[in-house]
């Protein structure tokens, strides 16, 4: 996170603001993307995710990925269309 | 009779099934999943329609919902052939980043490519289509492409390596049915991938018609989810359809502007 980022957003110690969907969201620092999405109860098989973007192929990988401040995600699924 | 065995079964065997880049496919309907009133609904009148190829669109998680409305918990995609389309995207990099997110999703490298120019019309953008068209491609998606029923731009689609041509019966959700049947019996014959005429019908007979023109299949949604009762519409375009198509093999009578009797003209009393 840039210094001048770290200025405007007030961020309490051992927080991250992360921007997910549009929306700035605080997560506990050193979660990584598999802890965030368990804890938004979404099943990693059903979303495709960008982080700053660049898709994650590799759902493998969510575990191991630590979020950071200011990673942008977008976390899209399937929903009725035409 | 000769054809008794035909018409014993439920429904003609069709000699030439959908095959679209080499999968062939089960039915000649295609169906949306949006504007159902609930997934219940949705999952009857697909049923109904006796669809393999369903559109999805891509949008966004709620993540304040409380509960994943995601159609994955609806469809089982063992059953039909998931195709995800790029409503929405009115530029070609907008419809190129969801066509790579669907199929991140993991389920096929196949996309109904929309590229819209207008809001009010929902028309496509041509010059955004093809651009998106051949991105897509190079990157080995399989690219279905929904455009107007101009013949030039649907010739530039096949050239740019589309793998079927998705020409317009009428605006969609407009339910008008198709508008200029000769500029899409023009592209049907003119183009040598599948022709599926995506978008515009209204009712079952408008269906029937457009399937009359020799096209390949029909996708459709406004038409089945926005009637009263869509389950049984749904039932009434699997039955358009295969009627169209048989018609169409049938090869109709030629039109004449004058009349011809059908019983005998000769053995008339007093003759």
């Amino acid at each position: 996170m840039s210094e001048s980022a770290a200025a405007v957003t007030e961020v309490a110690s051992g927080e991250v603001v992360l921007v997910v969907n549009g929306i700035d969201r605080r997560i506990p620092a050193g979660w990584t993307l598999a802890d965030y999405l368990a804890s938004l109860k979404l099943d990693a098989r059903t979303v495709v995710i960008e982080r700053n973007g660049d898709i994650l192929r590799d759902r493998s990988s969510f575990a191991s990925l630590e979020l950071l401040p200011d990673d942008v995600l977008e976390i899209v699924h399937f929903v009725g269309g035409g | 009779m000769a054809h008794a065995d035909l018409i014993s079964t439920e429904t003609l065997t069709d000699p030439q099934p959908l095959v679209i880049a080499g999968h062939e496919f089960r039915s000649r309907l295609m169906v949306g999943t949006g504007k159902y009133a609930s997934n219940a609904q949705m999952i009857d009148a697909i049923d109904a329609s006796g669809a393999e190829v369903v559109t999805v669109a891509v949008r966004r998680v709620d993540l304040d919902r409380s509960k994943d409305e995601g159609i994955l918990h609806h469809l089982d995609p063992d059953h039909f052939f998931l195709l995800a389309n790029t409503a929405g995207c009115y530029t070609a990099s907008e419809a190129i980043r969801y066509a790579r997110l669907a199929r991140a999703a993991g389920f096929n490298e196949w996309v109904k490519l929309e590229v819209i120019g207008d809001q009010q019309t929902l028309l496509p953008d041509t010059a955004g289509l093809l651009e998106a068209t051949k991105t897509l491609v190079g990157e080995g998606f399989k690219v279905l492409a929904y455009t107007n029923d101009d013949l030039i731009t649907a010739l530039k689609l096949e050239e740019a390596g589309a793998v079927a041509v998705m020409p317009l019966a009428s605006p969609i959700g407009s339910g008008l049915g198709m508008l200029n049947p000769y500029a899409i019996r023009t592209i049907k014959q003119r183009l040598s991938v599948p022709v599926i005429v995506d978008a515009g019908v209204g009712t079952a007979s408008d269906a029937c018609v457009v399937m009359e023109q020799g096209v390949d299949g029909i996708l459709m949604n406004t038409g089945i989810a926005a009637a009263k009762d869509p389950v049984r519409m749904a039932a009434a375009m699997k039955l358009a359809v295969e009627s169209g198509r048989n018609a169409y093999l049938a090869g109709r009578m030629p039109r004449r502007e004058v009349a011809v009797p059908s019983s005998p003209t000769t053995g008339m009393l007093g003759q």
